[in-house]
């Protein structure tokens, strides 16, 4: 089996800060990390190599500083990286790169195989468009299965696949036939660390590096900025809005009854919130 | 276990640990370098002022790359009282040369970019991945490191300890003993961020100059212990410190200290308006010569803060890190050279290296320093408002004659300290520092 993961390098949301007088978004110095989504979406594509046998490449479009990402992803156990680099995929908005990804996926097939599964995060913490996914499916002609949260069970030789999917008001159980495009939620399963090999490996692991032309991409036109409709225009930071917040001074008396009151004054305003509160505790 | 055995083990990738891959690694030795963060400088804290002259040994053109913040042309010294600072200030124009001695820097930045050095000459780094323990054959040689990764272990012919101040490892293996309260001290540090031109005009400075404070007296409540503000390009450094036998005797919390500080009226209006954008905390061993432990055996060899290498009074740590890593690799790319294995007696020529430079020779001279400053809390409480109170009475001008006013302060010191203790000070303190 020849599964690829998408993987998405994006600022760590934790630590972006905001200007304080601009009100705009500091990317300077945030540190990168791999988009939370598609590391679920890794460790389910491990999982069922390990299981059924075969590789995992993964994919990334995104500057050549996100090589380091991409090792951390080796780190894990992936097969073999790719990154797609090119001055001309810069300002890429989802029409664009799933344009560039689509394209780069059916070169990973020529080169390696054609892919079985190729799987994408739910959306990403920065973008968070949860578009590009679909986009690749579309364009691969895959059958998409959507935010999906487990894979119940996968038959290489049958190419039947049967997954959960988290919907609005339930869950759905889907099967398809393999090849197939899975975008994965959060929370689905538990990351590997890798084994010492594994991290060795990956340290001195060659990421292969393809600009637009070795991936296949004929009509620059169709990505970057210029094959972007979608322009972001502004970005802010919503004010903080204060009325909720309550400062409670310490010094007027034990925190603990402090405490009881405020919690006393928020089950007043919210009946239901006691006993929810309760039922969960009582469930976990 | 990874088939593959390695020349040296480095573990960790702070100042010292990078000195010594890199140095491995230019000398052509096959290097693995663990490091327990998720990358090079996530855990390290640091006020920081790099110096130069250590790592120019190392990487001789490191400023056309090296991520700088803003050199130092300005030093303060502050002795603090409650209300007031007596400073002792230099600055010179001679700081702005072409090869500036002592810079700003941050750390994560800073160790980042080193660390790329580190590979680019060819060692292999794991992030993530921490030591547990050293690895021993039967005749008790250290022949490599046990890591918290699945098959983790990994051979190799020495390993470099350069773990930083709590030493785990080391102590886990049994070569060094806890670490004693009085030997070190507990740092927390805020990182402030204001406009470039905000910082420049608070702080009299243009085109990437920079200042240094330390400040001593009752901010530390009488605890052995020092303030910093450092400047960054767009943020200031502002930390405090204080033993953590201090801190444990009078049940003080370095926040709380550092509180204090950042309101002291001399600082607050530095820091006006500054957004705090991280906080950290650290140890820094500060026990000097008799602090050491154990630097070498068979197959291993302590570098850095592991090593106890810190220059308290001077604020130096990085520069003995870095250059004790760099000298324990030398020593043992030297007996890799010579086909001779790296045995406890032959690394012994590591001393020989260290006492031949800066490094022991000021270990030696300030060995009696922090006995001397843990003996003597007047010194942190007591002569800081003598000497502030003195100045005012100096500066006041209100009708009193200067006589007058010279014999007051004398006496306000003879009240607050008798005169064979003044003496007792000045003579510990002379024979301390000599
Ligand atoms: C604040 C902000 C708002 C934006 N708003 C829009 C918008 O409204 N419309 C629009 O078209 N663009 C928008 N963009 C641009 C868009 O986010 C990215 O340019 C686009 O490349 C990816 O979209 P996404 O991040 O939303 O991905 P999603 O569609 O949310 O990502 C889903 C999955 O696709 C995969 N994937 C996505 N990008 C990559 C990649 N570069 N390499 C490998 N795998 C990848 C990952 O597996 C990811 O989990 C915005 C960007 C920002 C920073
Ligand atoms: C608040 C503060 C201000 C300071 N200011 C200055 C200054 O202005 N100038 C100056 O020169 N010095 C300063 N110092 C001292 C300086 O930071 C240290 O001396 C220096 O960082 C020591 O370098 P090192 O490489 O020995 O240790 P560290 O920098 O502590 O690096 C040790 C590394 O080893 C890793 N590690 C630890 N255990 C393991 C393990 N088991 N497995 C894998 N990895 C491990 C750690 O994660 C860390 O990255 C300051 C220190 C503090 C706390």
């Amino acid at each position: 089996m020849h599964i690829v993961v998408c993987i998405k390098q994006v600022p760590d949301s934790a630590q972006i800060r905001v200007h304080p007088v601009t009100n705009t978004i500091m990317r300077q110095g945030v540190p990168s990390i791999i988009n939370p989504y598609d590391l679920f979406a890794l460790e389910e594509a491990l999982r069922w190599r390990d299981q059924a046998g075969g590789t995992v490449t993964i994919l990334t479009m995104g500057p050549p500083m996100a090589e380091d990402t991409m090792r951390k992803a080796l780190t894990l156990g992936a097969d073999r990286a790719v990154l797609l680099t090119d001055r001309c995929f810069a300002g890429s908005d989802t029409l664009a790169t799933s344009f560039a990804l689509a394209t780069a996926i059916g070169k990973i097939g020529e080169t390696w195989g054609p892919p079985d599964i190729v799987f994408t995060g739910k959306q990403t913490i920065d973008g968070d468009t949860a578009q590009v996914g679909p986009g690749i499916a579309k364009r691969l002609r895959f059958n998409q299965l959507t935010y999906v949260a487990k894979i119940d069970s996968l038959d290489p030789e049958s190419r039947a696949i049967t997954v959960e999917r988290r919907a609005e008001g339930g869950l759905q159980v889907l099967q398809s036939r393999l090849p197939v495009l899975i975008t994965m939620l959060e929370g689905t399963n538990e990351l590997r660390r890798g084994s010492l090999d594994s991290a060795l490996r990956a340290a001195r692991a060659e990421v292969v590096r393809w600009g637009a032309a070795e991936a296949g991409v004929e009509d620059t036109a169709k990505c970057g900025l210029r094959g972007s409709p979608t322009v972001v225009k502004h970005v802010f930071a919503p004010k903080p809005r204060a009325e909720k917040a309550q400062i409670i001074e310490t010094a007027a008396g034990p925190v603990r009854t402090q405490a009881d009151a405020v919690i006393a004054a928020i089950f007043a305003r919210q009946p239901g919130i006691e006993s929810d509160l309760l039922r969960l505790a009582r469930h976990s | 276990m990874s088939q593959e055995k390695f020349d040296a083990i480095v573990v960790g990738a702070g100042p010292s640990g990078n000195a010594a891959a890199y140095t491995l690694a230019r000398k052509g030795l096959n290097v693995l370098q663990l490091e327990r963060g998720e990358y090079p400088g996530s855990k390290n804290v640091q006020g920081a002022i790099l110096y130069a002259k250590a790592l120019e040994e190392i990487i001789p053109d490191f400023r056309e790359s090296a991520p700088l913040e803003r050199h130092i042309i300005e030093q303060r010294l502050w002795m603090l009282d409650d209300s007031s600072y007596v400073g002792m200030h230099y600055r010179s124009e001679d700081f702005n040369e072409d090869r500036p001695s002592r810079y700003t820097i941050l750390r994560a930045q800073f160790d980042k970019w080193f660390s790329q050095q580190v590979r680019d000459a060819g060692a292999v780094l794991l992030c993530e991945t921490t030591v547990t323990e050293l690895l021993r054959d039967e005749s008790g040689r250290v022949i490599g490191v046990a890591t918290d990764r699945d098959n983790g272990t990994v051979y190799a012919d020495v390993v470099i300890l350069a773990e930083g101040v709590n030493g785990l490892v080391g102590r886990r293996s049994k070569l060094r003993e806890e670490l004693q309260p009085e030997s070190v001290a507990l740092a927390v540090k805020e990182m402030h961020f204001l406009p470039k031109d905000v910082i420049d005009a608070r702080f009299n400075l243009k085109g990437g100059e920079g200042v240094v404070i330390e400040g001593m007296g009752t901010i530390t409540e009488g605890m052995t212990g020092t303030a910093f503000i450092y400047t960054n390009n767009e943020s200031l450094s502002v930390g405090i410190g204080c033993l953590v036998s201090d801190l444990a005797q009078t049940g003080r919390s370095p926040a709380g200290l550092l509180e204090a500080f950042k309101n002291h009226p001399s600082v607050k209006p530095l820091l006006a308006g500054s957004e705090i954008k991280e906080y950290a905390a650290h140890l820094i061993p500060e026990g000097g010569l008799k602090a050491m432990p154990e630097l070498f055996g068979d197959g291993w060899i302590v570098v850095g803060d592991a090593g106890h290498f810190v220059n308290a009074v001077h604020r130096e740590g990085s520069n003995l890190a870095m250059t004790t890593g760099r000298l324990a690799a030398e020593t043992v790319a030297d007996l890799k050279q010579r086909g001779v294995p790296c045995s406890k007696a032959n690394l012994r020529a590591y001393t020989k290296r260290l006492e031949d430079c800066f490094v022991m020779k000021d270990m030696k001279k300030y060995k009696d320093i922090p006995s001397f400053l843990h003996g003597n809390r007047h010194l942190f409480d007591l002569y800081p408002r003598l000497v502030s109170k003195a100045a005012q009475n100096w500066f006041r001008v209100d009708g009193k004659d200067k006589l007058t006013k010279e014999k007051e302060i004398l006496t306000s010191f003879r009240k607050g300290r008798t005169l064979s203790g003044l003496l007792g000070d000045a003579f510990k303190m002379a024979r301390a520092w000599r």
